[in-house]
């Protein structure tokens, strides 16, 4: 009895602290979990890999702030990685006012890292890649971008005008993109299903929060969608498929996260079990 | 009464009627029309967040007035607020502005501007902290709460642990077989529960979305009644 009125009783400051280890621990003493490549993330790659023409047009949308940052950057990095190695030109679009500035962190990071793995082969901001200027509307605008994309943004984020911009040549609506890969974890998603996919056919695939990945199984299983990268579990799978066929050495920091994820996943499981324990022996005891 | 309750709902009505039909009409005006609706939304759109600040800092200039307990924070708000748009109308968004590197010509064209420099190195941070903190109190809140006290509670517990085990690598590497039972899980059971929500919350989207066009559903003008 005594142990379950510990249980019963353990303060929350002891479970905030078992939580913070197994966080930080991994991070010093990596496990290295092995990790298969589940459907819906190589879907996703192969039709990056496959069905993208060289110089054909990747759309990125980073409709996330930095409370998801942790799960959602990862993958937006590893994609523009990809893009890069099968000379793909990357547009970021963003609805929400602080994607824009996540979308130019996933910028300068990349292009740094590839530019300095690189020599021979840099990339440029304007001729492989740019971010377009936020406008406000998000439907208005997910909709006027199906009619006429270079008069829905007029400029990029830096001031640049469309026309000027080599990344932008000949991309006038959304038949003029190949692939888009949603990154958000909010109901934006379904905004761009329901436009971008529903009414003018775009191609897409879904990147999204851990959390959000069970909503949008209907829209894979449909077709709307013909991949979706869940949390940082299928970051990491992406980190992993561009690293095995691309030879990506960048930093992997949705890997690095995978032995915390994982330990705290299982210390979360091991305290439910125990106070399930508890609660079944006091209960036997008070014979209910 | 007209300009504040008929007006609003003839032009409602008008609009979503319009657009309706426009959408089945594949003609050169109705594509124009279509185009000009789309323009107006946007431009309608900006001015909302014109409205948000002017009830942003009307709201925290009646605290401050008023003394309301916590009026500190108000002050910090405001504060916060005009020096970000100062920042960013005179610093530039994401390069600094030609303003910016006359006044400072320490800042060049490739150097971060300091709007982006705040939100880098204070809002990134602090979002990603508070946002974390969330597992501390899910790891709490598990404990105490998540019980197999009925066989519904059984069976939600058991699933639970099965998508939590088979989401990460160690669930692999304790079972080969968790990634397939998660992804039957999340393709067959969650997928059937998901659709059957999503087509009633639809359902329930055009419902109220023709109430709002027919001017049934008046809610959105305000004013009680």
């Amino acid at each position: 009895m005594k142990f379950v009125n510990f249980i019963n009783q353990l303060d929350k400051r002891w479970i905030y602290l078992v939580v913070a280890l197994v966080v930080i621990i991994p991070f010093v003493f990596p496990i290295g979990c092995p990790m298969r490549i589940t459907p819906p993330v190589q879907s996703m790659y192969d039709y990056i890999d496959d069905s993208i023409p060289e110089n054909g047009v990747l759309l990125i949308g980073v409709d996330y702030d930095p409370s998801t940052m942790a799960e959602l950057h990862p993958m937006a990095k590893a994609m523009t990685a990809h893009a890069f190695y099968n000379n793909v030109r990357v547009i970021f679009v963003t609805m929400y006012p602080q994607g824009s500035g996540m979308a130019q962190d996933i910028i300068e990071k990349t292009l740094t890292y590839w530019n300095s793995a690189n020599p021979d082969n840099q990339r440029e901001l304007g001729r492989d890649v740019t971010l377009l200027a936020y406008v406000p509307g998000v439907s208005a605008v997910m909709l006027k971008m199906g009619e006429d994309i270079p008069e829905t943004f007029n400029e990029d984020a830096y001031g640049n005008k469309i026309e000027d911009l080599p990344v932008m040549a000949g991309v006038n609506t959304y038949d003029d993109i190949d692939y888009m890969v949603e990154l958000a974890g909010s109901a934006v998603v379904l905004s761009w299903l329901m436009y971008a996919n529903g009414r003018y056919g775009l191609t897409m695939g879904i990147g999204t929060t851990a959390v959000s990945a069970a909503e949008y199984y209907s829209y894979l299983q449909s077709g709307q969608a013909n991949g979706l990268l869940g949390g940082l579990k299928g970051a990491a799978e992406y980190e992993k498929l561009i690293a095995e066929h691309h030879g990506f050495e960048g930093r992997r920091d949705a890997s690095v996260g995978m032995d915390a994820q994982s330990a705290a996943h299982v210390a979360i499981l091991l305290l439910i079990i125990l106070g399930n324990i508890a609660y079944f022996i006091k209960k036997k005891k008070e014979g209910r | 009464m007209f300009t504040r309750r008929t007006l609003p709902l003839l032009i409602a009505g008008f609009f979503g009627i319009t657009t309706i039909i426009q959408f089945f009409v594949p003609h050169p005006v109705s594509k124009s029309y279509y185009n000009l609706v789309l323009d107006w939304m946007i431009i309608v759109t900006a001015f909302t967040y014109l409205m948000a600040v002017q009830s942003t800092v009307e709201l925290h200039t009646t605290k401050i007035k008023r003394k309301v307990e916590g009026w500190q924070y108000s002050l910090i708000v405001l504060i916060s607020l005009g020096l970000t748009a100062f920042i960013g109308v005179f610093g530039g968004a994401f390069v600094p502005s030609t303003f910016l590197m006359k006044l400072i010509p320490a800042f060049k064209p490739t150097s971060t501007s300091p709007l982006m420099y705040t939100y880098l190195y204070m809002q990134v941070p602090m979002q990603s902290t508070i946002f974390s903190l969330l597992a501390f109190y899910m790891a709490s809140a598990a404990f105490r709460s998540f019980r197999a006290r009925s066989f519904d509670a059984t069976m939600l517990l058991v699933t639970a642990a099965i998508v939590t085990l088979g989401r990460v690598p160690l669930g692999e590497f304790i079972y080969k077989g968790f990634p397939e039972v998660v992804e039957w899980i999340l393709k067959y059971p969650n997928m059937a529960a998901q659709r059957g929500i999503l087509i009633g919350v639809q359902l329930g989207i055009i419902a109220t979305s023709l109430k709002i066009i027919l001017g049934i559903e008046r809610k959105y003008l305000g004013g009680g009644k």
